[in-house]
């Protein structure tokens, strides 16, 4: 996975809360075994409209997605982290996530930042009047930043430094392979196996 | 200490636990399914990792597959590669796979209860967010990405961070009428899209203790609607019974010793909650949504709410935009909204205990000519069951399309699809814009609200059935 330390860039603002996965990666796009690719998938049935904030020049160019809460709802489907991925994005920023976005975002290093919805209020304010503005999403130091406003935000010491070193989560597992065969060696008998099948 | 049941089977599957990092869990069924797993099996050649358990792993066909002329070639060559990329790694892992055809094909979440690999006190994950539905068997369980589906294949764990834990408590009984499929709408309507998020949610109280297993995997099957990372529901005599005549369910001594185990797991009585909902049973009626969300919903009797009533910003957006995708005008009654397409089947309601319940209404009679009903079993067992009671029948000679198993029209990879400005209403779990089909307007009811609104033509509940005037 690639480091991500700390990213700036422009932000694009969708104000819409409950972005479900449905929107940000439609089912017909997820036949493709491969993890990229996806970036024409990436909201298409909202691009369709010339008005929707993709489609506008100004916004054309952002690498920060700054959203309305409970962003990335509905279906585990990861490929709509790579889609956001492969589109340019390596942050977004929205007051409320649900579980598995989240998880899936921070395990492939798509930085999701949880700040309060008057901060991504602000921001999107601050976009909205000026395009141009950049926004840098600092890691390292928890903090976002744009025009003369810096933002605290929250994130997990282990989390954080898994992304800072780019680290994969299996390796890391693996360290602790003996912890998972002694307690292999204690699973009770009854619990089931699916081989041999049994019909 | 007392402990909540989701607490009790987290502490059972702990393998290692280390100040400043996510506790790791043993997994100890994984399920399989075509959409989410080639990029993890990619992932595991790439870096000459192997599937640690193929023993505690199963694969099925369901997201892509076809309904009909399933003896034939898939048409839709994307498709067809991908199903085709899993039997390919299964046949090189050594995963077991149900294919198309294979008499224990079907929904992912409808095969393993099935055959009996769902079991209490069971960490179950998946590459699907309905895995929660297994959770109806006091099992954690729950959906997961492409990168933890790789990361469970290589280590039969998971790094996970403790959830928060909430009561659902649902006192008294049902009305006739009302199902496991309007208290979850109810729930979600009442705690919102992401009023579960961060927790496990145990859903206990008289109305849920009298629910069949099919029942409380359809109010399991939906916490994820809520924003929830699991619901469970605590084993019972009615889990016990469910399970022991299953194909994988421990037999003799283990039988003994696995059902001492299960009793155990229940939450104590003093365990603390992190939040607790309490909804009466008897206050409940179909439900139905009306917008795009599964938290916009409301009973049936009610009219398409008024955007400007919605003292929230957000919300008042969010049920305007979802007014416009809908096609609806505010002040319209529910009932009045017609209906194009209707149906019934999904990982939520299509066992054979939904496809009776719809059936016994349809029974001769017609659906309205001005509407399409597909059923679509959850499984080929289903529908083996079902064609065994005569209910393909019924289907039939009420002018319904009697299916092939799969998830269908639930999420439209298929060719089951609803047309631009097409109105079904679903049994599924899901009615996000496009859901269904692109421009497709969903509106998600119980089975027996499926088959009241195939005879009516608009959302209706069986008490709006006149026999003498509907469908005779």
């Amino acid at each position: 996975m690639e480091k991500f330390i700390s990213h700036t860039g422009t932000g694009v603002p969708l104000r819409r809360s409950n972005v479900d996965t449905d929107q940000i990666i439609p089912a017909v796009w997820l036949k493709k075994i491969t993890r990229n690719g996806f970036e024409e998938g990436l909201f298409s049935a909202w691009r369709q409209d010339p008005e929707f904030v993709l489609n506008k020049p100004e916004f054309a160019h952002g690498t920060v997605l700054v959203a309305g809460a409970d962003f990335g709802t509905g279906s585990s489907r990861e490929h709509a982290v790579w889609a956001l991925q492969n589109y340019g994005f390596r942050a977004v920023i929205s007051s409320r996530f649900a579980d598995i976005f989240r998880g899936n975002s921070l395990k492939g290093g798509l930085l999701t930042v949880v700040l309060p919805q008057s901060d991504v209020e602000a921001i999107w304010a601050a976009v909205e009047s000026d395009p141009s503005t950049e926004i840098t999403v600092d890691l390292e130091a928890r903090q976002v930043r744009y025009a003369t406003t810096t933002v605290g935000f929250e994130i997990d010491d282990y989390t954080r430094w898994r992304l800072m070193e780019g680290l994969d989560d299996i390796g890391l597992t693996l360290r602790h392979v003996d912890a998972i065969d002694d307690f292999e060696k204690a699973r009770p008998a009854y619990k089931p196996a699916t081989l041999p099948a049994k019909v | 200490m007392a402990l909540t049941l989701a607490e009790k089977v987290w502490r059972d599957h702990l393998v290692r636990s280390a100040d400043g990092e996510p506790d790791l869990l043993y997994i100890d069924l994984h399920l399989l399914h075509e959409v989410t797993s080639a990029q993890a099996f990619d992932g595991l050649r790439l870096a000459g990792r192997r599937v640690r358990r193929p023993d505690l792993t199963i694969a099925t066909e369901d997201h892509n597959t076809p309904t009909i002329d399933i003896d034939k070639p898939i048409a839709d060559l994307v498709s067809r590669a991908q199903i085709d990329a899993l039997r390919n790694n299964a046949a090189e892992f050594g995963i077991r796979l149900h294919s198309l055809g294979d008499a224990d094909q079907g929904i992912v979440h409808v095969v393993g209860p099935q055959l009996g690999l769902t079991q209490p006190g069971m960490t179950v994950v998946c590459g699907d967010s309905h895995t929660s539905t297994h959770g109806a068997f006091g099992a954690l369980a729950f959906g997961i990405g492409t990168s933890e589906v790789e990361h469970v294949m290589a280590t039969q764990t998971l790094p996970l961070k403790k959830f928060k834990t909430m009561a659902i408590t649902v006192n008294g009984k049902l009305k006739p009428g009302v199902t496991s499929k309007d208290i979850i709408l109810a729930v979600i309507a009442k705690i919102g899209t992401g009023g579960g998020q961060g927790y496990v949610l145990e859903y206990r109280g008289e109305a849920i203790r009298t629910l069949s297993m099919e029942g409380r995997m359809t109010v399991c099957n939906m916490s994820i609607e809520a924003g929830a990372r699991a619901g469970m529901i605590a084993p019972d005599e009615t889990t016990f019974e469910y399970l022991k005549s299953r194909p994988h369910a421990p037999q003799g001594a283990d039988w003994d010793a696995a059902v001492a185990y299960w009793s155990t797991l229940q939450s104590d009585p003093e365990a603390k909650f992190d939040a607790e909902v309490i909804l009466n049973a008897d206050e409940l009626a179909p439900f139905v949504t009306w917008g795009t969300n599964p938290g916009q919903g409301l009973p049936l009797t009610a009219n398409v709410p008024n955007p400007n009533e919605y003292s929230d910003p957000e919300e008042r957006n969010a049920a305007s935009r979802a007014l416009e995708y809908m096609g609806l005008t505010a002040g319209t009654p529910l009932r009045d909204i017609k209906i194009d397409t209707v149906f019934l089947g999904s990982c939520t309601n299509g066992r054979i205990e939904d496809l009776r319940a719809s059936a016994e209404i349809l029974k001769g009679k017609k659906i309205a000519p001005t509407l399409r009903m597909l059923v679509v079993p959850g499984s080929a067992k289903v529908r083996l069951q079902a064609e065994a009671e005569g209910l393909d029948k019924v289907f039939l000679d009420a002018g319904a399309e009697w299916r092939q198993a799969g998830c269908s029209m639930c999420l439209g990879m298929n060719p089951d699809q609803l047309a631009v400005g097409e109105r079904s209403a679903s049994t599924s779990n899901r009615n996000f814009e496009g859901r269904q089909g692109k421009g497709g307007r969903t509106h998600l009811v119980s089975p027996l609200v499926a088959a009241a609104t195939a005879l009516r033509g608009t959302l209706s509940s069986p008490a709006d059935l006149d026999s003498a005037k509907v469908g005779a």
